[in-house]
Parts: structure tokens; C-alpha cells; sequence
């Protein structure tokens, strides 16, 4: 059974219940504090949380951490790396993933659901999903809106959709790019999203829908 | 030797600065003819360096500033001994 570590830095709030996903979808997973050693892991997850408080820019100071060069040779080895809301803004920050999120459109901090379009369902998180489809999930965040210079490298993942998966200005809740909401690295084991799996895994916390990435994730470390 | 680096780190031009928007707006309430506010972040740091140019340039590049969003300047003075 794949074992992925769920890192936690000082102000990660979202580990416990990531690990309660991964467990969910048949993985074997573990907390591991930031300056622990990532050896012996299929995978990593970089949970949502304000990891050192979002202090100069969401993510900024995590992602100078030492353990950030473990995720990239895990990375570059070809493992799963997902990075989940503050995780997302990690990935970015420390160049895992092109661009930058950068504060919502309407400066403010958003809480509510969501729908997502799948665009694309050839990564390490999302077999389990169809092209085109409608999603619901949470966001929780300050600091959703992405931004990139260039669109060359992105594979984009995931975009807010209406119910109907239009892609429209209105279904956009922070000003990103094109409605992204995740975005994956060119292999496809590298993936950001701002919306929240992990708080949409079970039915009674209204929405499974999240759940399928991580069994996506659980599966893709078993190759 | 000491040094003081004062470093002013920028949006890029045209990115959106939905501080600087709100900031704006809200002194054209009081009556102001606000076109455009900006928010750069401004730091000070002292510090301990044979190089210092190298040094500040090096901290901006690192961590103060994300190049993909955006710029920066900065000063140094020293401080003596």
C-alpha cells in the first residue's frame, strides 16, 4: 500500500483531515513536520493551512524550506506531489509550478462551494474522473488568483465552471486566469489546486466528489 | 561592516492591485481625485555583509520578491563597523 507524507509546517491547518482522505481512498498516509526527512514516502501531499501565518506572500516562506529540495528530486523522480490550497501557493512559490497566486480579485477572504470543470484527466490525480466533468467542491482562501506570464508549460486541471460547466466570468470566484482553479506540471504528477478535496470526501460533508483524486494519487503510486 | 539596505519591491506594471483599488477608492470617498493607488511593500533590514550589493540583490531575488509578479530597487547605506 502507497505511504504519502502530509507535511506539516508552523500554521498548516488542513493536515488531519487530508490524512483522513488518503486513508479513505486506500492509501497509507502520515504527518510529517517540515524538518523531518521525506525517505521511504510514494508521495506527498502539501496540505492547505496559512503556513507561517502568509507572511510576505501566501507560501513564500515555506517554500524556501530544505524539505521543498526532497519534494523535488520526489518529483523529478516521477512521484505524486500534490500541493492543496496553501500547498498550491508552495508549489508556485518554490517554481514546482509555473506562476503565481496572487491576492482574490476583491480583496477578501472566500469561503464557499464551488463548481469545477475537469479539463483534464490525464494526470496522476485525476483518472477517476471524465473529460468535462462538473465537480463540486470548498475554497477557503485570501489568495486564489492565478497568474502567469506565459501558458506554455501549464496543463490546467481544473477551472470554475457554473453547474453546467460554462466557463464563465461570473463562475469565477477570485480573478484567475481563464477560471484556473489547478493546474498540473507537464508529466502530470505534479499538481496545485486551490479548492479543497479533502473537505469534499465524504457525503456528509456535502460532496465525495474530492475524494477521486486521492484514490487517483493512491493508485498512481502503486505503478 | 554594517549596512542598511532599504528595498521597495513592485507589482509589475499592469498587474491588478486590488489593495491599492480598494485603498484608492476609498479616499475618492472622502473627496480626493484618486486615478490610481499602488501598495509596494517596503523593507528594512540591517545587516552583516563583505558584499552587500550581491547580498540585497541575492535576498530579492530568493525571497523578498516573486520575479513573477514582480520588481524591486533598493538602497544601501552604511553603517560602520
Amino acid at each position: 500500500m502507497p505511504k504519502f507524507a502530509v507535511i506539516v509546517f508552523p500554521g498548516t491547518n488542513c493536515d488531519f483531515e487530508t490524512l483522513e482522505a488518503i486513508k479513505k481512498a486506500g492509501g497509507k498516509a502520515e504527518r510529517v513536520w517540515y524538518k523531518q526527512s521525506l525517505k521511504d514516502f510514494d508521495g506527498v501531499v502539501l496540505p492547505g493551512g496559512f503556513s507561517y501565518a502568509d507572511y510576505l506572500r501566501a507560501g513564500a516562506i515555506s517554500a524556501r524550506a530544505e524539505v521543498m529540495e526532497e519534494i523535488k528530486a520526489l518529483a523529478n523522480e516521477g512521484k505524486p506531489v500534490l500541493g492543496i490550497c496553501n500547498g498550491f501557493q508552495i508549489l508556485t512559490e518554490s517554481a514546482l509550478l509555473p506562476g503565481a497566486l496572487r491576492p482574490n480579485k476583491i480583496p477578501s477572504f472566500l469561503c464557499k462551494w464551488v463548481y469545477l470543470k475537469v479539463s483534464d484527466t490525464q494526470t496522476a490525480f485525476t483518472q477517476f474522473y471524465k473529460e468535462g466533468e462538473v465537480i463540486r467542491m470548498p475554497i477557503a482562501h485570501a489568495e486564489g488568483n492565478y497568474y502567469s506570464e506565459s501558458l506554455d508549460s501549464i496543463r490546467i486541471t481544473f477551472q470554475y465552471s457554473d453547474e453546467k460547466g460554462e466557463i464563465t466570468e461570473d463562475a469565477n470566484p477570485n480573478g484567475s486566469l481563464l477560471n484556473i482553479a489547478g493546474i498540473s506540471n507537464e508529466k502530470g504528477n505534479v499538481l496545485g489546486m486551490m479548492p479543497h478535496p479533502e473537505r469534499a470526501s465524504d457525503k456528509w460533508l456535502g460532496s465525495e466528489d474530492g475524494l477521486r483524486i486521492f484514490k487517483s494519487m493512491v493508485e498512481y503510486a502503486k505503478r | 561592516m554594517k549596512w542598511k539596505a532599504k528595498v521597495v519591491i513592485r507589482l509589475k506594471e499592469g498587474l491588478n492591485d486590488p489593495e491599492g483599488r480598494v485603498i484608492g477608492k476609498a479616499l475618492k470617498n472622502l473627496g480626493y481625485k484618486v486615478e490610481e493607488l499602488k501598495v509596494p511593500k517596503y523593507f528594512e533590514l540591517i545587516f552583516e555583509s563583505e558584499t552587500p550589493e550581491k547580498d540585497v540583490e541575492e535576498m530579492c531575488k530568493r525571497l523578498l520578491a516573486n520575479p513573477v509578479i514582480h520588481t524591486y530597487e533598493y538602497q544601501i547605506e552604511p553603517l560602520g563597523e
